[in-house]
């Protein structure tokens, strides 16, 4: 069953990014050089409604769920070396398997070279865990928790500043 | 406005963030694909007979971090992405083989060599990053940020940030 329903996610979350058309290479590098905001707008809009359904199912009972740990010193070496081969490749993990089935041909060469990139992970995971993960370790600590305030309260400032953004995204043409 | 906007990353990404909400409440599963690579690249080393047990790697959660935990739900979400892709981009027509993208040529130039590695080495670094992280743009970005991890928000202006800067030193000034 939980094979069945991770297919079926896959295949309907695979559609929606390939007619929102976010699986392209000038897509994401556009973004990065502040050209092209699609992937933005449909990241931001997935967020917007994904974080109001969730809380709405946490706060009915039918969710349980605790946000990912945040780990200072893995997190922004991690987050760099990531954001650096981000550029050049044009495609996160996700979007290179949907960029090679629409297509793009040349996207298997990221695809290669992130399942090598597993093979080192798995040899450095030793040595990640002893020194890096111990820097600014804090748990899975949320955002509300850490300003003191309802999920509510920052789930709302974040539809504002999104709805901003897109705003500010079609006045410029981005 | 330039124009007329283009609504499909709104409309596909708001429909991606309900999906996200159906699977939490039906499945209890967020999104996320990082952790299927280190998991694939390390069964087909075992396939092939590369015996790499004895690293902490492999001990995690009684191998759960390798080829062992598959067939799961993750394996089959990422499979079913590329299969989701293929099936939208041929019904729509907008399927299109490319042997490398416009803006990488523009940039680097047309050799297919050049382009896989960069992308092979960069692909490294991308997977050990995102790992090191504790996720991609689908786990931090769309999980991650659903579900108001402090974290998730860090990481993914870690993302943005170092991603932004070097399609600056890469691309130059638009």
């Amino acid at each position: 069953m939980s094979l069945v329903a991770g297919l079926v996610t896959g295949v309907v979350f695979g559609a929606f990014l390939q007619q929102g058309e976010v699986l392209r290479f000038e897509r994401q590098v556009g973004a990065m050089r502040l050209l092209d905001m699609t992937i933005i707008k449909f990241m931001l809009s997935t967020i917007i409604v994904g974080m109001i359904g969730v809380h709405l199912l946490l706060d009915a009972g039918i969710a349980e769920f605790s946000p990912r740990d945040f780990n200072l010193g893995a997190q922004l070496i991690g987050g760099v070396f990531f954001g650096a081969a981000w550029a050049l490749l044009g495609y996160c993990p996700g979007t290179a398997l949907g960029a090679v089935a629409e297509g793009r041909k040349h996207a298997w060469w990221p695809i290669l070279g992130m399942l090598i990139g597993g093979l080192v992970f798995a040899l450095s995971y030793g040595f990640i865990q002893d020194y890096i993960m111990p820097i600014g370790s804090f748990g899975a600590v949320s955002i509300q928790e850490a300003l003191g305030v309802s999920h509510w309260v920052v789930i709302a400032v974040f539809v504002v500043v999104s709805l901003g953004l897109f705003r500010f995204f079609e006045r410029k043409g981005l | 406005m330039q124009g007329s906007v283009n609504w499909k990353p709104y409309l596909f990404g708001a429909l991606s963030g309900l999906l996200l909400t159906l699977s939490v409440a039906v499945e209890g599963q967020f999104f996320g694909t990082s952790t299927t690579f280190p998991r694939f690249t390390t069964l087909v080393l075992d396939t092939v007979g590369i015996d790499l047990g004895f690293l902490e790697f492999y001990q995690v959660r009684d191998g759960n971090l390798t080829g062992a935990a598959f067939p799961n739900w993750q394996l089959l979400f990422v499979l079913g992405i590329a299969l989701g892709a293929l099936i939208a981009s041929k019904l729509s027509g907008t399927f299109k083989r490319e042997e490398l993208p416009p803006m990488w040529v523009e940039r680097f130039g047309p050799s297919v060599k050049v382009r896989a590695a960069y992308s092979v080495l960069a692909g490294v670094f991308a997977m050990v990053g995102v790992r090191m992280a504790g996720g991609c743009t689908s786990g931090h970005g769309v999980s991650g940020l659903s579900s108001l991890g402090l974290g998730s928000l860090f990481v993914l202006a870690v993302f943005f940030g170092t991603g932004i800067i070097t399609a600056r030193l890469v691309y130059g000034r638009r």
